[in-house]
């Protein structure tokens, strides 16, 4: 089959590689119809995530139609199903309590070390997302292999379209879970750094879950004008400044709740920044926290910090006294997919989350590295490119 | 004046003479190294018990064992991978049982590898069944380069750690969790 593997910073390849094949009996092969490039990959294509291999094959926002089934699987061939891109069991402690994305048997064994060093207990397995996640092949491909394919994927009804529903994979549970994790009460006001994917979902899952106003901040103005186009209010960090800009928009409190979803490379040429720049290049510290750092410093007394955001590493100057000085609480994590896919399915099936608005690109899956690099420097037009296995390169993609 | 000591299981201290009581406690004449490992497994206390005490079930997830043959009802033969497709076997014998509780196991005299070791299973409430691995191991100075860097990965504690996962994803899910996506590349993990 066809594959988009990783081979360094910045390269990235189409190879052909060995068709996925049943391994055990819980597993599926899905045939993907289409995947997303995801803005965390560019911090695999950036080279900021460690434990990566060459020939890893990347992509864990996908969805596709189900041709072979072990016998332990649930699904049934023919069926149209998103993939979420944790891998959990279904049957250990955490996803008893529906914290998926914790689940103890999703990673195999042996890769649970790295995880269970460097953090004191492993993380769960994710699709195409480093060896520190499991180190499985991700959806960037023809075909995959499903572990768990009896409580991960959920089963499309007729009649949506792959564009309605793939976001169901990641971006879309992962803004939802961002705005659950602030504690959102009726008449907050809640401010959203980065307006990606995850942080324009997040804006509309805030006005849903009953906050007031939602300000969010970027500096690309296409991304910006989508948040608007959600009744957000916002700021252009290039134009004002934020931390001013926030308390004089909020009466001189600061938010009530202010989400981070921007992460490990946040843009921006701010003295921190800067200096994390000069430590990420010698391996000081490996992330560059601008955005949490801003969201913290401007969150008011006794309020919530959610963190949607991608960290990797460790950081230095995290503003330890403000956060405990202002009584602040923090909720961040890996998305539990599973737990949001029924429900937020039902919600676009209602009409009430639309995502089809996010995709700016379409391309077929030969032309992924081309997307790569496009997307790495123009984030301000390509919001969200979405590849289709099988096209031929350079064929137009229709929306669909 | 009498040091209290801490509630800790010796496997953890810092200190020699705890490692040494917990050692002896486990097999009076054990030497070597004393090693701990702990997981929680979500699954009923008597069926995890049942799977271990069946020995020959053990392969399944210890992956440097290749085969376990039971000789009696109390002495196994166990064939474990060595370097160089070679292999290492010893006899092994049960020195406790205590049904759904706990089983304790020597190898005999003549062992390459003198181990000894303990796995006790007591209950988690809902959170299922606490899973002890207690061993004590000691290879001999001329094999240790070799057959005991294969043996146990680099580190009998990681070993350990990694087999009692495998148990618990056996035991939980019904299957041991792969990366692999061809039957090839799932061989060459196993080899």
């Amino acid at each position: 089959m066809r594959a988009l593997t990783w081979h360094g910073k910045h390269d990235v390849r189409v190879d052909t590689v060995d068709d996925p094949e049943i391994l055990n009996p819980r597993d599926a092969i899905i045939k993907i119809t289409s995947t997303a490039i995801c803005g965390s990959d560019l911090h695999l294509y950036d080279g900021y995530i460690p434990t990566m291999k060459a020939g890893d094959i990347l992509g864990h926002e996908f969805m596709g139609e189900v041709v072979e089934t072990g016998p332990g699987s649930t699904l049934k061939k023919g069926q149209r199903v998103v993939v979420p891109f944790t891998i959990a069991c279904g049957s250990c402690y955490h996803c008893g309590k529906h914290q998926y994305s914790a689940c103890d048997n999703g990673n195999p064994a042996d890769n649970q070390d790295i995880g269970q060093e460097m953090y004191g207990q492993p993380m769960s397995g994710l699709f195409g997302y480093s060896h520190l996640t499991g180190g499985y092949a991700g959806g960037q491909a023809e075909y995959v292999r499903v572990p768990f394919s009896d409580v991960g994927p959920i089963v499309v009804p007729d009649g949506l379209t792959d564009e309605q529903v793939l976001f169901l994979s990641d971006i879309l549970p992962t803004g939802w879970q961002a705005a659950e994790n602030a504690d959102i009460e009726p008449g907050d006001t809640v401010a959203v750094w980065g307006c990606g994917p995850v942080g324009l979902f997040a804006v509309q899952s805030a006005f849903l879950m009953g906050a007031h106003r939602v300000i969010a901040i970027d500096h690309f103005p296409h991304r910006l004008e989508l948040a608007k186009r959600f009744g957000a209010e916002t700021i252009n960090f290039e134009e004002s400044k934020t931390y001013e800009a926030l308390m004089e928009m909020t009466g001189g409190i600061g938010p009530d709740a202010v989400i981070d979803a921007v992460g490990l490379e946040a843009h921006g040429f701010f003295v921190d920044n800067v200096v994390d720049q000069i430590k990420a290049s010698l391996f000081l510290g490996t992330d560059r926290i601008h955005s949490i750092r801003q969201a913290i410093h401007a969150c008011r007394k006794g309020g919530r910090v959610s963190m949607p955001a991608v960290y990797g590493g460790f950081v230095d100057k995290f503003p330890l006294g403000a956060f405990m000085e202002k009584g602040l609480t923090l909720k961040t994590g890996q998305t539990s997919v599973q737990h949001y896919m029924p429900a937020l399915l039902n919600a676009i099936v209602e009409g009430q989350i639309d995502t089809t608005f996010l995709i700016s690109h379409r391309m077929s899956l030969e032309d992924a590295p081309k997307g790569y690099k496009m997307f790495h420097d123009n984030q301000n037009e390509v919001t969200k490119i979405v590849l289709k296995p099988g096209a031929a390169a350079d064929a137009a993609i229709p929306a669909g | 004046m009498a040091i209290m000591h801490d509630d800790a299981p010796p496997t953890t201290s810092k200190m020699k003479d705890i490692r040494d009581a917990g050692k002896e406690q486990l097999d009076p004449v054990a030497n070597g190294s004393l090693i701990g490992r702990t997981v929680t497994i979500n699954r009923p206390r008597a069926e995890l018990f049942a799977y271990w005490a069946d020995l020959i079930n053990l392969p399944t997830f210890m992956d440097n064992v290749e085969r376990i043959d039971m000789l009696s009802d109390t002495r196994s033969h166990w064939v474990v991978k060595a370097p160089a497709g070679k292999t290492v076997e010893w006899d092994a014998v049960i020195t406790d049982k205590r049904e759904g509780e706990l089983i304790a196991w020597a190898s005999t005299d003549d062992a390459d590898v003198p181990n000894s070791g303990r796995i006790e299973f007591r209950d988690a409430g809902d959170r299922g069944t606490i899973v002890t691995a207690t061993i004590a191991y000691d290879p001999p100075a001329d094999i240790i380069g070799k057959v005991v860097a294969k043996l146990f990965q680099h580190e009998p504690a990681i070993q350990a750690r990694r087999d009692l996962r495998r148990f618990k994803q056996l035991m939980e899910t019904g299957e041991i969790a792969t990366a692999a996506w061809t039957q090839k590349q799932l061989q060459e993990e196993k080899a």
